[in-house]
């Protein structure tokens, strides 16, 4: 039995894929050596790094961890299918606006995970540094986006303006959540 | 990595079946994708579970919780009734890894992942675990991470999970089924220590599944706490942590329950303290003879002896805090 190859479909930043491939290829190494999406990074290849971050199902994972004949049927997001070169995400704005990055290698896996951390964030996760961990209303303090985003790593050290960008967007989510409730 | 079959099935019967022959379960990944990558582990058919019934959490009757082995780091520790009446199991969570694995990682393979000794994951070392009879390299090598409890001359790993603590404090039970059935196991009868079979992490026989954790109810766990402490303030493992759930009144302690985790092989709940502090009056003072108690058995090494002062000052500073919040 070893070796025979699975058929795996997945939805990749809004279209229908279809791959046929051996059981041992990670949602990594399919988007980029099967289906040619350089959108997402490998990095440390082992858990460790962050850069690999896409959003499956509205939930952010490690893309190098997960064996894609187990993800058949799901629905991939990397950084590509956030927005446009025209029409960038306000996280990949925000990113550009306040300088987030150096060599940008992380930034992909960044932008998805931060995204999807805004959605956890929003729904009441918890998380280490909340005060309590009953409440599921979050305050969304610098420390709480540092630990938050701790599975991100940036060798370059561009850490204090990707907490910045992302507090640009978290601000806006208040502001427009405030001006729905007023 | 070693080419495997892959199966996928949709009931655990199914999935009991597939692995009854030398099948291997995969749940989340996170610790079994990179073992097989890194050549730690072998599989020669894949049995994954992520498309089985098992990801629910409901409560009991009792007001005690069933979790099933599915269920995500992440979705336990945001269920709204593990956080209320179980918060030290909400604060282990969200201590361990990082929001992307704890969206991947599963309650199952949380009891069944492996030790982080720097031996064991690398391949080109002697390990007693990964390739029995070959040596132990962390006896006389990097030794900062080594058990100070329960450790043998064969083996002196440490079992890494976070939310293993506060349920070893608890008295979960583990439901699991096999080819010859299906059994219940006390949560400190699932992990063994490692006298001269470290290559065997728990008592769970070949081909048993994890299908369930059952936590019974306790009402002072609304008061409990999970402390690690870690080299780095996120995203690392814990040197050792403690997970204790206290219940005072008039100033003594009526109940306690406390688990430790960074020093044995196993989660080890701290029954020898908790014995020392029922009845006893809930001060600092106690609180450090218990403990003290409790790491009578240590035997550390020239690099971990810090763990025991570690330890003892952790226990005495999160029974303090946990008496603090306390009615009179």
């Amino acid at each position: 039995m070893a070796g025979h190859e699975v058929s795996v479909r997945l939805t990749v930043d809004g279209t229908a894929r279809q791959v046929d491939l051996d059981p041992r290829v990670t949602v990594l190494d399919a988007l980029r050596d099967e289906l040619g999406v350089m959108s997402v990074k490998k990095g440390c290849d082992h858990g460790q790094c962050g850069a690999c971050t896409v959003i499956v199902d509205g939930r952010r994972i490690l893309s190098c961890l997960a064996l894609a004949a187990s993800y058949d049927g799901a629905d991939v997001t990397t950084a590509a299918g956030l927005g446009t070169t025209d029409h960038l995400n306000p996280m990949q704005q925000a990113f550009a606006d306040r300088d987030a990055l150096q060599c940008g290698y992380c930034t992909p896996g960044q932008v998805c995970s931060a995204v999807a951390m805004l959605e956890e964030a929003r729904a009441g996760m918890p998380s280490h540094v909340s005060p309590d961990v009953s409440d599921t209303t979050v305050d969304l303090t610098d420390a709480e986006v540092r630990e938050r985003m701790s599975g991100n790593l940036c060798r370059c050290g561009a850490y204090v303006n990707i907490v910045r960008a992302i507090q640009d967007v978290a601000g806006q989510d208040v502001a427009r959540a405030g001006g729905g409730a007023a | 990595m070693k080419p495997f079959a892959y199966e996928r099935p949709t009931t655990v019967e199914e999935a009991v079946a597939l692995a009854a022959d030398g099948g291997t379960y995969l749940a989340g990944g996170t610790n079994l994708v990179d073992h097989l990558r890194l050549g730690i582990r072998e599989a020669d058919r894949l049995v994954d579970l992520t498309r089985l019934p098992l990801d629910e959490i409901t409560e009991r009757a009792d007001g005690g919780l069933v979790i099933g082995s599915g269920v995500r780091n992440s979705d336990l520790a945001a269920h709204p009734l593990v956080r209320t009446r179980f918060p030290f199991v909400t604060q282990a969570l969200v201590a361990g890894a990082s929001g992307q694995l704890r969206n991947m990682a599963t309650t199952g393979g949380n009891l069944l992942q492996r030790t982080r000794c720097v031996y064991f994951q690398d391949p080109t070392t002697p390990c007693n675990k990964r390739e029995p009879g070959s040596g132990c390299s962390a006896v006389e090598g990097f030794g900062r991470y080594n058990a100070i409890l329960g450790a043998s001359e064969d083996c002196v790993a440490t079992h890494p999970s976070d939310l293993c603590v506060p349920l070893a404090a608890l008295d979960t039970e583990v439901v699991v089924v096999g080819p010859s059935g299906e059994r219940r196991i006390a949560f400190g009868d699932l992990h063994r220590l490692p006298g001269d079979r470290p290559d065997l992490d728990t008592t769970l026989d070949p081909g048993e599944l994890v299908l369930a954790v059952e936590v019974p109810p306790l009402d002072f766990a609304v008061r409990s706490r999970y402390r690690k402490v870690r080299e780095r303030a996120s995203y690392a493992f814990a040197l050792v942590s403690v997970a204790a759930a206290l219940d005072v009144h008039d100033g003594t302690v009526r109940d306690v329950r406390l688990a430790l985790g960074g020093v044995s092989h196993r989660p080890h709940r701290a029954r020898i303290a908790e014995e020392a502090l029922r009845g006893r009056p809930a001060t600092p003072d106690q609180f450090r003879s218990a403990i003290e108690a409790e790491l009578g058995a240590a035997s550390p090494g020239e690099h971990n002896a810090f763990k025991v002062p570690l330890v003892r000052n952790t226990v005495v500073d999160v029974l303090t805090g946990l008496t603090e919040g306390s009615a009179a």
